[in-house]
């Protein structure tokens, strides 16, 4: 039944229909009217943010570790702009997001009037798909739309933006009806072919050096996909590796988990990668920095690649069996059809392969030297892990960008999905810190921690004094080298160890700033008092900055240098990895 | 201080291009709705792919669909991809590759001004006879000719127009379409 409100209300009723609880956004000029709509109500929740890249990311750690579209609401042409960062990163990790800007009026349009800018133009390449709103009764069918095409498929952005004569125009307001929703052009194929899974299953069952390389679209697709995922790798008795987006899919505290692979993953994983007989792909896309020197990539297996997306496959890699669908379903078939064809792990015939995989284990590639005199950033990861698996809470935790990223990746480890949000494709540094506040508005009892780098957290450290408002108690790790060391580890790799603008010459003092923001501020320097450090951090109630002085120049191994394959990765005990890269890797570009 | 000496590596890997390029015609059916040329076209830039010839029209206003023509030149790999990327695209029905899907037609128009006198207006008129082109303006220095046809037949056209007074060029670019009884 049509209802007749402003276009402004439709905005927040739609949001209300969609079961929107909380939005991210600032105000302005333009966007006055959804505000004045939304101090009216009482079920949707606004959080104000700082920066609009803030209210973005904070929208990605909310959907990313809640299952559920995270909404964006900002105003026109500054506003709009601030939030292309977050757009992309969201459209690069396949993030369900909707992103509500507000436009000059329509009259305006075209007009270069104040704060207006090609909002649609702007974010058309940066969003899996955008609005301009120019007639309020287009408003509540394009309302339900996006949150439809952000939330089923693959997921991604979307972007509605609302001139402010359609706020105020009065229209009809219909509530989300799924036959009238457009289903001409957008179908996704949610299940996979049968043949296809039936042949999957086929080389599986066939297999005598099977690795399942799983990713993000595992997460993506729900807990059950990650259930199901289980099931297999507990029926098949295959080793699982993961991208850096796909962590917690499949517990890490398994013993078929072979730890993360790729440029900085395990020596097991990507050599397993390198010598397997069948990989089993599973929402993964074969990303550059997985698969090194393409025309080295695992080059004697047969490859199985699932994913919703048809132009993944084949994108960069050949597969031999694509299967086309959301992996919760094709995995739920894949477990059917093996089922219905053996009751017995392929464990004899996959021995040898196991034999293989422990010795490469037993290099123990993300070992490294610990010191009593200096921290060392593996060892604060691993504290913190050990501290806050004591806590009895649900643990969240986000990340900037860089080495620390990296070292969270190898050394905290995650036994369940929608636990661990990071910036993988688009590699946002200032990903982390908004992105916590987001986990902690979707989860106000759990501890969530952004391990980060004391360059990373500054992009977005104005996000803090959002947490202190809303009273969320999110602990920010900072492991404190001074340096870009992401930065500094490959100009020491490629550029002779000149190190241009990579380390900072002048950092705030992190426990003031933070007491300044009305926030806690702890520093630690010495490993000895570490975990005493730790255990204040936790246990306080409210934001924490926490300033871990890490040690300088430490290298993040393993790692597969530029123009290698999988397997000549530089492991921990190399001296010098200035002197690994030969001139005709140089100059690969 | 000799740095740029040393060539510098990155954090990429690129494989060279052994298959060799190919010219392809595909045909998209779309959603009529404003900034629908501006997502394709972005899809191209953006991605790397190269846009020989593009034409768009709406096709069937009651639906509001429109149909894009666009020529290519990639590799076959990359055509695929082209195609799945296109698909991909919220607003996109349906995307054929003519060229690879069996027996196509395709068909230009032209509008070609030509101006002269005495004897090379006569042998413009012989030859526009010849190519079966339409006189659809005329004065006592010049003539507009209207030719449809494959563009090489319009190709040659316009090559021999040139050295007889040829004035200006304005091309449709390529329509196509299926051969035989089936539709998109």
């Amino acid at each position: 039944m049509a209802e007749r409100m402003t276009g402004a209300e439709m905005v927040i009723q739609a949001l209300a229909d969609q079961g929107v609880e909380h939005i991210f956004g600032y105000p302005g000029g333009a966007a006055l009217p959804i505000y004045d709509a939304l101090f009216q109500q009482d079920d949707v929740q606004h959080i104000l943010v700082r920066h609009e890249q803030g209210a973005t990311h904070m929208a990605e750690g909310y959907a990313r570790s809640t299952g559920r579209p995270g909404v964006v609401l900002v105003t026109s042409g500054p506003g709009a702009t601030n939030a292309v960062t977050g757009l992309t990163d969201a459209l690069m990790d396949s993030i369900p997001m909707v992103c509500i800007t507000a436009q000059v009026p329509t009259t305006l349009i075209g007009t270069d009037g104040f704060q207006e800018c090609d909002t649609v133009g702007i974010t058309r390449s940066c969003t899996k798909y955008n609005y301009l709103v120019k007639r309020v009764e287009d408003l509540p069918r394009i309302m339900h739309e996006a949150f439809l095409i952000a939330t089923t498929g693959r997921p991604g952005p979307v972007v509605v933006d609302i001139p402010k004569d359609i706020q105020f125009a009065l229209g009809d307001y219909y509530k989300p009806d799924l036959e009238t929703l457009r289903h001409q052009s957008y179908r996704p194929q949610m299940d996979g072919d049968a043949d296809a899974i039936e042949a999957a299953v086929d080389l599986m069952l066939k297999a005598e050096r099977p690795i399942f390389y799983t990713g993000g679209g595992v997460i993506n697709a729900g807990p059950q996909a990650s259930e199901h995922l289980r099931e297999l790798a507990e029926l098949t008795g295959f080793p699982v590796t993961s991208t850096l987006m796909g962590l917690g899919a499949f517990p890490a505290s398994n013993p078929q988990w072979m730890g993360m692979l790729g440029m900085h993953g395990t020596y097991e994983a990507n050599l397993a990668m390198h010598d397997c007989d069948v990989m089993i792909n599973i929402g993964a896309r074969f990303d550059d920095r997985i698969t090194g020197r393409v025309d080295a990539f695992s080059p004697n297996s047969r490859k199985i690649h699932v994913d919703i997306d048809p132009s993944s496959i084949n994108k960069v890699v050949r597969v031999d069996v694509p299967v086309i669908g959301d992996c919760e379903r094709v995995l739920a078939e894949m477990v059917r059809v093996w089922r219905s064809k053996t009751n017995q792990p392929r464990s004899e015939a996959i021995a040898p392969w196991w034999k293989q995989i422990d010795k490469w284990r037993a290099v123990n590639s993300l070992g490294y030297k610990n010191s009593d005199t200096v921290i060392k950033p593996q060892y604060a990861i691993e504290r913190l892990y050990e501290a806050t698996k004591k806590q009895g809470k649900e643990v969240f935790i986000t990340t900037e960008v860089g080495q620390h990223q990296m070292w969270a990746a190898q050394h905290f480890h995650f036994d369940q999905p929608n636990h661990w949000m990071t910036s993988g494709g688009l590699g946002t540094m200032g990903y982390g810190l908004p992105a916590a506040v987001g986990v902690q508005v979707a989860h106000p009892d759990a501890l969530v921690i952004d391990i980060a780098g004391e360059a990373s957290v500054q992009m977005t450290m104005q996000e803090l004094s959002t947490a202190v408002q809303y009273r969320l108690p999110v602990k920010i790790f900072i492991l404190n080298n001074e340096r870009m060391g992401m930065v500094r580890q490959w100009q020491d790799l490629l550029h002779g160890s000149r190190y241009a603008h990579s380390y900072s010459e002048s950092l705030p003092d992190f426990v003031k700033l933070a007491e300044a923001y009305g926030g806690k501020g702890i520093r630690c320097e010495n490993p000895a008092e570490l975990d005493a450090a730790i255990a204040e951090m936790l246990d306080y109630d409210g934001p924490v900055l926490f300033d871990v002085i890490v040690e300088k120049d430490e290298n993040c191994l393993p790692m597969i240098p530029s123009g290698k394959p999988h397997n000549e990765i530089i492991l921990p005990d190399t001296a010098n990895i200035g002197d690994i890269i030969d001139e005709k890797g140089r100059a690969l570009v | 201080m000799n740095a740029h000496l040393q060539p510098t590596g990155s954090a990429y890997f690129i494989t060279k291009e052994t298959q060799e390029i190919e010219r392809h015609t595909l045909s998209v059916l779309v959603d009529n709705e404003p900034g629908i040329l501006a997502r394709v076209v972005g899809l191209f830039s953006a991605r790397g792919y190269n846009i020989e010839s593009l034409t768009v029209s709406e096709t069937e206003h009651g639906r509001r669909l429109s149909r894009i023509t666009v020529v290519v030149t990639a590799t076959p790999r990359t055509l695929v991809q082209i195609k799945l990327q296109l698909e991909r695209l919220v607003p996109v029905h349906k995307v054929h590759d003519l060229t690879s899907e069996g027996a196509s037609l395709e068909r230009e128009l032209a509008l070609i001004k030509v101006a002269g006198s005495g004897d090379h207006r006569a042998e413009t008129l012989r030859l526009a006879d010849a190519f079966r082109a339409q006189i659809v303006d005329a004065t006592v220095e010049s003539f507009v000719f209207e030719v449809t046809g494959k563009p090489s037949k319009i190709d040659s056209f316009i090559a021999l127009m040139t050295p007889l007074g040829l004035v200006e060029v304005v091309r449709t670019g390529l329509a196509a379409i299926s051969r035989g009884p089936q539709g998109m």
